[in-house]
């Protein structure tokens, strides 16, 4: 038995590394967005190399990750789909009821290593919905988006309440991309947008106080000097100072002089947009656009529903990253914790994006042949 | 699912299509939202470029924490215990000095810096960052301040700081209560909310400077300053004063725990006062202990070095965390424990022959005079410390009764006293041999049991706890040492109640008189173990006395050796003591690390705590403490002294039987303390 895991482990290896199933323009997009983000990191973090090299490591698990899942069959991927989906949100619900973590309790102790659950939601969400959607007739009705639904609401209310309105944000958005791409008439969309518009003031009550202090001081930085206004108007100050050519590489004053707060997680693109200016922003925009497409792409050559959808959620959840990250960075949109994709230090999320990107190596492996 | 698939119609074309159309659609919103972002940084560094730019190049504005003032502690007439002074420290920002060693080197010229300071600055400059200032040296002189205000020029990142140092003016007497604060460090920064301790720079660390860290540290507010290239600060802005914690009152009078330190007189050992009626700690205190004035500023290694290798270690709270076997002070717990579980009337008595068999086995126990002490009753066995009678009683209980019915004193627990810390001592149980040594129970266990020997463990506290409850008509109460709390010096006090942690242990009070006089004839009958110990005072006393053997035996044979200085290194002294009887008001528990016998070393220390509270009782009657030098004379006949002197006897001329037991409570006259 061991024998044959050997045998066969060994064989995977050996596939994987003389016959990577990668897609190469969107693992070179990677590779370039993680130079970039190193690059970034170095000067935020004032040229201390361990936090570099501790991001490089989680960037090399990543990858090593991507290319091993990228060999596991879609097909196999949407037979275990259920599953990791019932033990991811079985995990989210052990972590409310034991979790630990300065604050917010996110974190699962695991002995040798802590861990997020919620991370492993925001792939298990998307692959649910395209489970779900998979062989039912598209485009979907009312019950069915009632389900899925239920599906997104179950997970992303666990994790909003732990609290990390973010990652509810993140895994909510993957979930709604997948039922939105199984094509989902616009008007019942338009009608759900209007409900949800609608339930903003229940929203607002059930939201903890540093939540909704997050939102007022977005509308008000000046209200809370010590706080999150002082992390938007130094974040603001930054982005501003940079201008259209920005100050240089190591040159952020902002974060050497500790006027920006987070200047290695959260608020690392605060510094990129100080150092590069508006060129910088438009390139590292454009190479995320790229990524998005790309994986849009994928999708679209893909074979059947389930990988359609998965590759298309997976691919546009990267845009509610960009989107969210640097509208909270130049004081768009309220102070949550969502990183910039690849360049903010720390935490598991890159290492679960290259998870999510191997999915999609794999489902471009397996895509339509055309004929 | 299969169902499903049957009725329903996929059409991959048509779904492929579907698909396809939606995500251009979906990325066309999305390049919408990348541009609308992109517009918004457009916005900031084109359109709002200058401005920006200039607030970056002037961003000289920084708010500063202000640290709260830390709240002051008082004893329950408001003799100040804790206090805020105002000093000055060194503070360096490591990001603007160039070369630290040289600095460093230069600075020492300016200023004396020992190798603690520099120690310490070195660990913390690791653990913050760069622009964070590190202090470097506190408590600067005048003259230290003057000599580095002409050199400043030459040290820029480096400035002289003002801050609140924390201050013990009663010192040692208090240690063991109040603790103290000392610097902040790496553990503590993962543990504190940083935004209540940004610019703080001390916290509690140990007794009530810890257990009630939250009400005394108030809030932080901030300043917002401009500060020039150095980062030093050229105008305050505006000023958001911090929230000063609140003071804190103790239940403990300063006239009390002096007297009680002072009538330890440097003897290892605790004693404990409590107002059984409220459970408010009146005395506290541990002996030897040492000054927390030494730990604020980080105590120097050598200091250090001193307290921990003490063998007498001061550091050591005794009165919370010392574990001594109880001894005799238990026995009118188990006499109550036998009338209340209906076991013994108060009149029910016992043939005491000197030794004490398990029916049906060879297991013998003595007692403490050769030959026993006759017919005893409940009275008497408590006056006399039988334990014929408790052994006997113990026995008739059974383990399991008999710790059920203890653990209802707080024995084998943590009290809940409002200090961080506190050891719960051993109350023996079947289940607690299980787990402990995986063995059964055995009866021979039991009996010893009921001496308050064998497994069993106390704290001072804790026995101080169960003597409260006793005293207090049943009615527990968790220790409190903090009485009220007040925002300001010149608000009122809020006080903080204490209710009772369950009901009245006690449901017959005819009982509880019966125990008590017992506890009463220890002190006031000429016969009693500690007889005199009472004399003098207003009030009636009652208490019981209790010496427990330091040493397990190896040998059941007699000791024959009368010298006090060799008894008192083997055994451990106790005496509990409340008043008045009838409506007590303080309870007096008294241990002795190294003391020759319960009524002769510890009996005089508690009686003197008793005088030093009645002191503070303003309407109390007039008190006659007891002569310097031990215990008054037991009367004149001699006879009248008998089984006192009889019990001396067994000290002076015979010898003793306390295997395995107890050593005899020790009678008075003979014996001064």
């Amino acid at each position: 038995m061991i024998e044959l895991l050997q045998v066969r482990t060994r064989r995977l290896l050996r596939r994987v590394l003389t016959r990577p199933r990668i897609d190469l323009p969107l693992a070179a997009g990677l590779l370039l967005l993680a130079a970039a983000g190193l690059c970034t990191l170095y000067s935020a973090a004032d040229g201390d190399v361990g936090q570099v090299g501790g991001q490089a490591v989680r960037f090399v698990l990543g990858f090593v990750l991507m290319l091993l899942i990228s060999r596991i069959p879609p097909s196999a991927l949407r037979n275990w789909t259920p599953w990791l989906y019932a033990g991811s949100t079985l995990l989210l619900v052990v972590v409310s009821v034991l979790g630990e973590g300065r604050g917010a309790d996110r974190w699962l102790n695991l002995g040798i290593m802590r861990f997020q659950p919620s991370e492993l939601a925001k792939l298990t969400m998307p692959m649910m919905v395209a489970w779900y959607l998979h062989p039912r007739q598209l485009p979907p009705r009312w019950k069915d988006i009632a389900m899925v639904g239920a599906m997104i609401a179950v997970p992303a209310y666990l994790i909003g309440k732990q609290p990390d309105l973010g990652t509810a944000l993140l895994v909510a958005a993957a979930g709604g991309f997948a039922l939105f791409l199984s094509g989902m008439a616009w008007w019942r969309i338009g009608l759900l947008l209007v409900g949800a518009a609608s339930m903003a003031p229940v929203a607002w009550h059930f939201m903890h106080g540093y939540q909704r202090g997050r939102i007022l001081t977005m509308l008000n930085p000046e209200s809370d000097p010590l706080g999150n206004g002082w992390h938007i108007i130094q974040s603001q100050i930054a982005v501003g100072s940079g201008g259209a050519f920005g100050k240089g590489w190591m040159h952020s004053s902002q974060a050497q002089l500790d006027f920006l707060p987070e200047h290695t997680t959260d608020f690392i693109f605060a510094v990129f947009s100080e150092e590069f200016g508006l060129v910088g922003v438009c390139l590292m925009v454009l190479l995320y656009a790229f990524i998005i497409g790309r994986c849009l792409w994928i999708a679209m050559e893909a074979r059947d529903t389930y990988s359609r959808l998965l590759a298309g959620a997976i691919g546009m959840s990267l845009f509610v990253y960009v989107f969210v990250n640097g509208g909270m960075v130049s004081g768009m949109l309220p102070v949550v914790g969502v990183p910039m994709p690849m360049v903010s230090y720390g935490g598991t999320s890159a290492v679960t994006l290259l998870v999510g990107f191997g999915m999609l190596m794999s489902i471009h492996a397996h895509r339509k042949r055309h004929d | 699912m299969k169902l499903k698939l049957r009725r329903t119609i996929k059409d991959p074309r048509n779904e492929g299509e579907l698909f396809r159309r939606r995500a251009l659609a979906g990325f066309a919103l999305i390049l919408l939202g990348l541009a609308g972002l992109i517009g918004r940084y457009v916005f900031l560094q084109v359109t709002r470029y200058d401005e920006f730019a200039t607030r970056s190049e002037n961003n000289r504005v920084k708010p500063l924490p202000i640290a709260p003032a830390r709240g002051l502690i008082f004893d329950r007439n408001g003799v100040l215990l804790a206090d805020n002074v105002p000093a000055f420290r060194l503070e360096v920002v490591p990001d603007q000095v160039k070369d630290m060693k040289a600095m460093l080197a230069d600075l020492g010229q300016v200023v004396p810096l020992g190798q603690d300071d520099l120690d310490a600055f070195h660990k913390q400059l690791k653990q913050s960052r760069r622009f964070e200032s590190v202090p470097l040296k506190m408590r600067l002189t005048e003259d230290e301040i003057d000599r580095f205000a002409v050199n400043r020029w030459r040290f820029p990142g480096v400035d002289v700081v003002p801050y609140q140092n924390r201050r013990y003016p009663l010192g040692e007497l208090f240690a063991h209560v109040i603790g103290y604060v000392s610097r902040i460090d790496a553990d503590d920064l993962d543990r504190l909310d940083p935004s209540l301790y940004k610019g703080t720079t001390h916290v509690g660390r140990i007794g009530i400077e810890r257990s009630y860290e939250d009400v005394l540290h108030g809030t932080p507010g901030y300043q917002l300053v401009e500060v020039n290239a150095d980062g030093r600060t050229q105008r305050v802005l505006q000023t958001h004063p911090a929230m000063a914690g609140k003071n804190i009152y103790l239940s403990i009078d300063a006239r009390i725990q002096k007297a009680a330190e002072q009538a330890l007189d440097g003897h290892a050992g605790a004693a404990v006062a409590i107002d059984p009626r409220n459970g408010q700690v009146l005395a506290m205190v541990s002996v030897p202990t040492f000054d927390p004035n030494l730990f604020v500023d980080g105590i120097s290694r050598a200091d250090y070095q001193t307290l921990t290798t003490a063998p007498d270690k001061p550091l050591l709270n005794r009165a919370l965390r010392g574990v001594y076997p109880p001894g005799s002070t238990v026995k009118p717990f188990v006499a109550l424990g036998g009338l209340e579980l209906g076991l013994r009337t108060p009149a029910d008595s016992v043939l005491s022959t000197g030794t004490f068999c398990i029916p049906g086995t060879t297991f013998c126990r003595r007692d403490d005079r050769r030959g026993g002490f006759g017919t005893v009753n409940l009275r008497m066995a408590i006056m006399w410390s039988v334990n014929t009678y408790f052994y006997k009683l113990a026995l008739d209980m059974g383990i399991d009764r008999f710790s059920q019915w203890m653990g209802r004193f707080g024995f084998g627990k943590p009290t809940g006293i409002d200090l961080d810390g506190e050891s719960s001592g051993i109350l023996p149980s079947r289940e607690w041999k299980e787990k402990r040594y995986k063995k059964p129970w055995f009866p021979g266990e039991t009996i010893i049991a009921g001496i308050g020997q064998g497994y069993w463990t106390v704290t001072p506290i804790q026995l101080a706890h169960a003597l409260g409850i006793l005293a207090g008509h049943g009615m527990p109460y968790a220790p409190r040492l903090v009485m009220a709390t007040q925002t300001d010096v010149d608000a009122p006090k809020q006080p903080l109640p204490n209710a009772p942690t369950g009901p009245s242990v006690i449901s017959n009070p005819s009982e509880w008189q019966a125990v008590v006089q017992g506890m009463e004839m220890v002190v006031n009958d000429p016969r009693g173990t500690g007889y005199g110990l009472g004399k003098g005072f207003p009030y009636t006393v009652a208490g019981k006395s209790g010496t427990a053997e330091r040493y397990s035996r190896h040998t059941d044979a007699y000791n024959e050796n009368t010298n006090l200085a060799y008894l008192a290194s083997r055994h451990r002294a106790w005496f509990e003591m409340f008043a008045p009887a009838e409506e007590p008001r303080i309870a007096v528990v008294v241990a002795l690390e190294e003391g020759a016998w319960g009524a002769s070393s510890a009996g005089p220390i508690a009686r003197k705590i008793l005088d030093a509270w009645l002191a503070t009782q303003p309407d109390a009657p007039p008190d006659t403490p007891l002569p310097p030098g031990g215990l008054p004379a037991p009367g004149t006949a001699p006879a009248g002294g008998a089984p006192a002197s009889a019990s001396s006897a067994v000290l002076q001329d015979l010898p003793q039987d306390t295997s395995p037991g107890e050593p005899a409570d020790a009678s008075s006259q003979e014996n001064p303390g």
